[in-house]
């Protein structure tokens, strides 16, 4: 029984990345009408960043969660500007090949300087709370950050899980509002149907459209530095990650934000339970259901037709 | 939103006339190529990529579909194929037989399933299939996951050509890719291809003609995976093995990529993009992993300034079909 849980939770966690890389790709699909294959290399960024603040400046977790998505959003602003704008356009499939050779050359890049093996990532030690000091009493109460783990009775949680689950959902609900609650939303819905009528309203569609890639690439980013203590910071950790997003993408169709979230989680939970009654089809389950789902209903789960 | 390869001029007699003499001279210099000094191998490696490429090439530049998974095909035949050749000891036109009959149920399977969806939508569909596909090689016994079937014997096609012989093999090879070459050249002058255009062109006005777009693209593909396939199993007596990387998703980016550079939708463009590629991962071996990062650039650079490709610019200078 513990073991299914702790599936479940690793089935959570992965749904998390899976549903904050749908959601970007989603934002970033609805804007630019681009399959932003470099998502996956810009994860890695993002995780990359986090790496990069802790041991060259000492920045810890907390501070990386808010400046990675910043610095890797910038960094896609740039490529938005620099090169995606001149597909507008053009058939979507460039968009597609242009931003595989861009991960092509982020992922090199970084290989070269890394190798192909996995830097470690330590899960914040603070906030600590209560009495941490050496000297303190053994059952004095102590919580050092995301560390060390809680008995939940049926089972024993990691902290630093629950707290990627809870924070990528927040996340998840808050772009949610942002998109279909706001005025800012608004506008950006209405220049997807339209941006010439749009542009009419004296709204500067192109700075909208590259601060939208900038927003899905953050939250590609974001993913990135919530990965990077459980899973190692690697080169090629989007890489594989990206095509499994792309088959939760299909299966979900790109119709709804909400669609994203809820099947990025949904596939992850899949995912894990798969491990747990049938290990051997886990790194399966995700393309198979793909397949049934195309079978029965080709558009994706929540898609409009493309 | 303009078509995938925009501008491409129309095939007129003259322009048929161009292509034959372009492919002669085509079939001459490859036939020339053991009487000089060119390492053989490095040619039959490209060879089989060309034709390779020349298949993706009929789905994407007259289909107007991108598929991101055709290293599935290569993959697959070439296990198929190595398979047949080593544990069961089959002649060699039988591996290759096995190896594309492989390639051809699965394209069969996969093209049913991809081709509900279309534009972007398909290629993520492909991707994810290849992918699915390397999962179960990966764990398959058959395939001896991260080692690979190695050793194939080579062995005496239709029991009089030794396919040990470099030159021999070499010749083989080249009459596969021509024969290849041919078929799809066919292929695309053909009233299938005249369709087949015309759903790339406008899909919507193909069905309101009449056409059950569906059927044609779900014959380009199984048609392309097919000839990927025989790609797939010559390569095999190449490089005497089958691995993993021939069915990884980094391939089908490459079959991509050699596409792309020597220019969607034209004839010969596959050819020298295939060679092109080839060449760059034999002479610049050395950089390592910046290969990678060389063909990235690449890339961009097609896509931002010479969407034609190599052959494509060559073409709409000299404003003929190539």
């Amino acid at each position: 029984m513990q073991a299914l849980y702790a599936q479940l939770l690793v089935g959570l966690i992965n749904g998390s990345f899976y549903a904050l890389l749908s959601l970007g790709l989603a934002v970033i699909f609805g804007m630019l009408n681009i399959i932003n294959f470099a998502h996956g290399a810009l994860y890695m960024m993002g995780a990359f960043t986090a790496y990069f603040l802790l041991h060259l400046t000492g920045i810890g977790y907390w501070w990386a969660l808010l400046i990675a998505p910043i610095v890797v959003g910038i960094f896609g602003m740039i490529l938005e500007r620099t090169m995606l704008q001149w597909l507008a356009g053009l058939d979507h499939l460039y968009g597609l090949l242009l931003t595989f050779g861009i991960a092509l050359i982020v992922q090199g890049v970084f290989q070269n300087y890394f190798g192909s093996s996995g830097l470690p990532y330590a899960i914040p030690d603070y906030p600590q709370i209560g009495d941490c000091s050496p000297n303190a009493p053994q059952d004095a109460f102590c919580r050092r950050g995301l560390q060390g783990g809680m008995n939940l009775g049926f089972m024993f949680l990691p902290v630093y899980r629950g707290w990627v689950v809870i924070f990528s959902l927040v996340v998840c609900i808050a772009t949610w509002f942002l998109i279909e609650k706001t005025r800012l939303g608004a506008y950006l819905r209405a220049a997807t149907e339209n941006p010439t009528l749009v542009r009419a309203f004296g709204i500067n569609v192109p700075r909208m459209i590259t601060l939208t890639y900038g927003l899905g690439v953050g939250l590609a980013a974001l993913a990135g530095v919530l990965s990077a203590p459980i899973n190692q910071v690697r080169p090629l950790m989007g890489a594989d990650l990206i095509i499994v997003v792309f088959a939760v993408v299909v299966i979900g169709g790109m119709g709804s934000i909400m669609g994203s979230i809820i099947t990025g989680f949904a596939l992850g939970v899949i995912e894990g339970l798969t491990k747990y009654f049938y290990p051997e089809a886990s790194n399966t389950v995700v393309f198979v259901l793909m397949v049934l789902v195309l079978l029965v209903k080709p558009t994706g789960l929540t898609g409009r037709a493309a | 939103m303009s078509a995938l390869t925009d501008d491409t001029i129309p095939v007129t007699p003259r322009a048929m006339r161009d292509e034959m003499i372009v492919f002669a001279a085509m079939a001459v210099l490859l036939g020339l190529v053991p009487m000089t000094g060119i390492y053989p191998f490095f040619v039959m490696q490209a060879l089989c990529f060309a034709l390779l490429a020349c298949a993706f090439n009929l789905l994407i530049g007259y289909g107007g579909l991108l598929s991101f998974g055709h290293a599935m095909f290569l993959g697959t035949a070439g296990y198929c194929s190595a398979h047949a050749l080593k544990v069961w000891g089959v002649s060699p036109e039988l591996g290759i037989l096995v190896g594309v009959a492989g390639a051809a149920a699965l394209s069969v399977v996969t093209g049913f399933i991809s081709i509900r969806r279309q534009g972007i939508y398909f290629s993520m569909i492909t991707l994810a299939l290849s992918q699915l596909l390397y999962f179960i090689y990966l764990q398959a016994p058959f395939t001896h996951g991260e080692d690979g079937i190695q050793g194939i014997p080579q062995g005496y096609l239709f029991g009089i050509f030794n396919l040990a012989k470099p030159t021999v093999l070499y010749y083989v090879v080249l009459a596969g890719f021509l024969g290849g070459f041919l078929l799809i050249y066919r292929t695309i002058n053909s009233p299938f291809g005249e369709v087949l255009k015309a759903i790339r062109e406008n899909e919507p006005r193909a069905i309101s003609l009449g056409y059950k777009t569906d059927q044609y693209k779900l014959l380009a593909f199984i048609l392309s995976g097919t000839i990927a396939g025989f790609a797939g199993s010559l390569k095999v007596f190449v490089a005497q093995n089958a691995s993993l990387t021939d069915v990884h998703w980094t391939m089908s980016g490459e079959i991509v990529l050699m596409t792309l550079v020597g220019g969607l939708g034209t004839v010969f463009g596959p050819v020298v993009g295939a060679f092109v590629i080839i060449a760059m991962q034999q002479y610049l071996a050395g950089f390592g992993q910046w290969v990678t990062v060389i063909q990235g650039v690449i890339f961009v650079a097609c896509v931002l300034t010479f969407r034609r490709g190599v052959i494509g610019e060559i073409a709409h200078y000299f404003r003929r079909s190539l």
